[in-house]
């Protein structure tokens, strides 16, 4: 790991509360996130990877604070961006950028895509008039592998995978220094993936770029990712460089989590499912280890100890296995 | 005699040019207890394939010819009271999203003793027995606890399993699967393809398994046909079309999955994208992106060749026409 930190996350937790009855009290909480920590070196990624409802998209949304978070410090570049007032943060996250799963949704219908570019770099102050911002606009869809003229046509116009060049070109154009991205690739075919990937990948080389990229996807992390961060029920189970993580992982969840995947290797097939069982409720995590109903080895004080995030000769984990 | 035979299906939907062909001219056969994948990306008309076979292609699209034949029987011609005793009877389906097929406000033991008096003169006593097998059979821990809740009550995979066991309670010959495990999670995801491969050898059942997964292809099928905008461009068993792909398209799609690529190097691309079918080509589908292009590929449409015994292919540069 590199000792210089783009972003650093430390203690970060985000919690929602559940209200019921007709005084809206607050009658218990999804905690989402607990406890969360990591760093992000200039140039790298870092995998944030996990199953629905491990918190995965809590954490990047309360980094650029789309959810308010109850506990921790997210420093960029040194400032924690949760004590930033309004103005501040609005200027910061010019350096902060997202991409989520849908990029339809991220896009105004009504709105050519000139415009939509153009847009955060004139609230950035990018561009000293329309000239200069239209020829960066222009840049910009090329540097996506779009022809510039794209930016007179409207986001209906383009298809899935286009569409997500131009969320990388609009989130680009105003300079950022970190992307994170939600599930970015998961809805494209595998086809299409493979090119949004080898752009990101092209593009993080060229500009020095720091990616979080959140996903569920384990095989899209092994090709991108230089770290990874395994999340259960809302906290951190095991992280450290991705080579080690497939070839040894210390957690006994992320060993299921790879042994699930599908392999396309004929001569591998009909393997007994690894993970039995779902997962619980954030509402209502089990007490002690949150995997311990779930857990091939789980021993007795994990239904009633909860392990710390041990470190371990190249990460951490969460798992009384791993103490020395 | 295969099971259920597909003679160059073609569906299609109107359009403002004229009907638009989804589906165009597929032709397959599945056998007594054999899984065959039908594997394309979006677009490729592999649901609409599956859902012309039981004549549910959803309005105003329509099946416009071919031949869909159950043990001899032709389907596209039958009344459709008899059609609706198939449907859920001898064939029958399971969905991505379980709520596509559950009602939510009714109880789900509920709904699979209905689906079983729906086909058969059964009391409900005895239904009610049935049920509680099949959620045995499919795996739900504390079926009589199971039986009365709600779908909401359910986590994504018990939903599955309760879908599973309606789909299976009248043992049918056929069971189409559209992306069964797509919207589950890769641990769930696992114990739904091992409880299909065990019910499957059980049942002796057959499978058409609907997938964009080739890892899903391996853990259940025995043959694979993968369309491409709208058409099969290859049928190959398992083994074959995974270790030894055929058909451009194939070979890319298999190339440019994550998992297989060595680190650091770029992933292979498929350039371009699938192409919408009033864009179509006029000859080979895949030739606006394929690397191995030459002239007839433009104009004509591959004839079908037989690679080897029991393969089928439909790609001019691999007839020998380039090497």
């Amino acid at each position: 790991m590199s000792d210089e930190t783009l972003l650093d996350v430390r203690g970060l937790q985000t919690w929602y509360p559940i209200k019921q009855g007709m005084m809206r009290r607050t009658t218990g909480w999804i905690q989402a996130a607990t406890d969360v920590g990591f760093s992000i070196a200039p140039g790298e990624t870092l995998a944030l990877v996990g199953e629905s409802g491990c918190g995965k998209s809590t954490v990047g949304r309360s980094i650029l604070r789309l959810e308010s978070a109850q506990k921790g410090e997210v420093l960029f570049e040194g400032r924690d961006l949760l004590k930033l007032d309004d103005d501040a943060l609005r200027a910061a996250r010019q350096h902060v950028q997202i991409i989520f799963q849908d990029p339809m949704a991220s896009l105004d219908p009504r709105m050519r895509i000139r415009d939509q570019i153009a847009e955060g770099m004139q609230s950035f102050g990018i561009g000293a008039n329309e000239k200069e911002r239209t020829e960066r606009v222009a840049a910009m869809l090329e540097r996506v592998q779009l022809d510039a003229s794209a930016m007179d046509r409207y986001p209906h116009e383009f298809s899935g995978g286009q569409r997500q060049r131009i969320c990388i070109a609009r989130a680009l154009a105003v300079e950022p220094r970190l992307l994170v991205c939600d599930e970015s690739v998961s809805a494209l075919d595998v086809s299409i993936q493979a090119q949004i990937l080898n752009l990101l990948r092209e593009i993080q080389e060229e500009l020095g770029l720091s990616y979080l990229f959140i996903t569920h996807d384990l095989s899209v992390v092994k090709y991108l990712a230089h770290q990874v961060a395994v999340m259960y029920l809302g906290k951190i189970v095991e992280q450290g460089p991705t080579a080690r993580i497939f070839e040894s992982p210390a957690h006994p969840y992320t060993e299921g989590l790879l042994a699930a995947i599908p392999s396309i290797d004929p001569a591998r097939r009909g393997g007994a499912p690894p993970v039995l069982g779902d997962v619980p409720s954030p509402s209502d995590p089990p007490p002690g280890c949150h995997f311990h109903t779930r857990c091939p080895v789980v021993m007795d004080r994990c239904r009633s100890e909860a392990p710390r995030l041990l470190e371990i000769e190249s990460g951490a984990a969460r798992c009384f296995l791993r103490e020395s | 005699m295969a099971l259920l035979s597909v003679r160059d299906l073609r569906t299609a939907f109107p359009s403002a040019a004229g009907p638009l062909p989804v589906v165009d001219g597929v032709s397959f056969d599945l056998s007594k207890g054999e899984v065959l994948a039908l594997v394309g990306e979006s677009g490729s008309g592999k649901s609409m394939t599956a859902l012309s076979t039981l004549r549910l292609v959803p309005k105003p699209g329509r099946v416009v010819s071919g031949s869909v034949k159950l043990d001899g029987e032709e389907l596209l011609d039958l009344p459709v009271t008899e059609m609706r005793r198939i449907r859920g009877g001898r064939i029958s389906m399971i969905f991505q999203e379980p709520m596509t097929c559950l009602n939510p406000v009714v109880r789900v033991g509920a709904q699979v003793v209905e689906a079983l008096q729906l086909h058969e003169s059964i009391n409900a006593a005895d239904a009610r027995a049935r049920a509680r097998e099949l959620f045995v059979e499919v795996g739900i821990p504390d079926p009589d606890e199971r039986l009365d809740a709600h779908p909401h009550q359910l986590s994504g995979g018990l939903k599955q399993r309760v879908m599973i066991a309606m789909a299976l309670s009248t043992r049918p010959e056929i069971l189409i699967a559209d992306e069964p495990t797509t919207a589950l999670d890769v641990t769930v995801q696992a114990q739904i393809l091992a409880l299909l491969r065990d019910l499957q050898k059980k049942r002796d059942a057959a499978i058409l398994l609907i997938t964009h997964d080739l890892g899903i292809v391996n853990e259940l099928a025995d043959r694979v046909a993968v369309m491409y905008a709208g058409r099969l461009v290859e049928v190959a068993s398992r083994v074959e079309l995974l270790s030894d792909p055929r058909h451009p398209y194939t070979q890319g799609l298999l190339r440019s999955i994550p998992a297989l690529s060595p680190p650091g190097a770029p992933l292979p691309e498929i350039p371009g994208v699938v192409p919408s079918p009033d864009q179509w080509p006029k000859g080979c589908r895949f030739s606006t992106r394929c690397t191995k292009r030459f002239e007839p590929c433009d104009d004509v449409f591959p004839e079908e060749t037989a690679p080897s015994e029991g393969r089928r292919l439909f790609c001019h540069a691999e007839e020998g026409g380039a090497s």
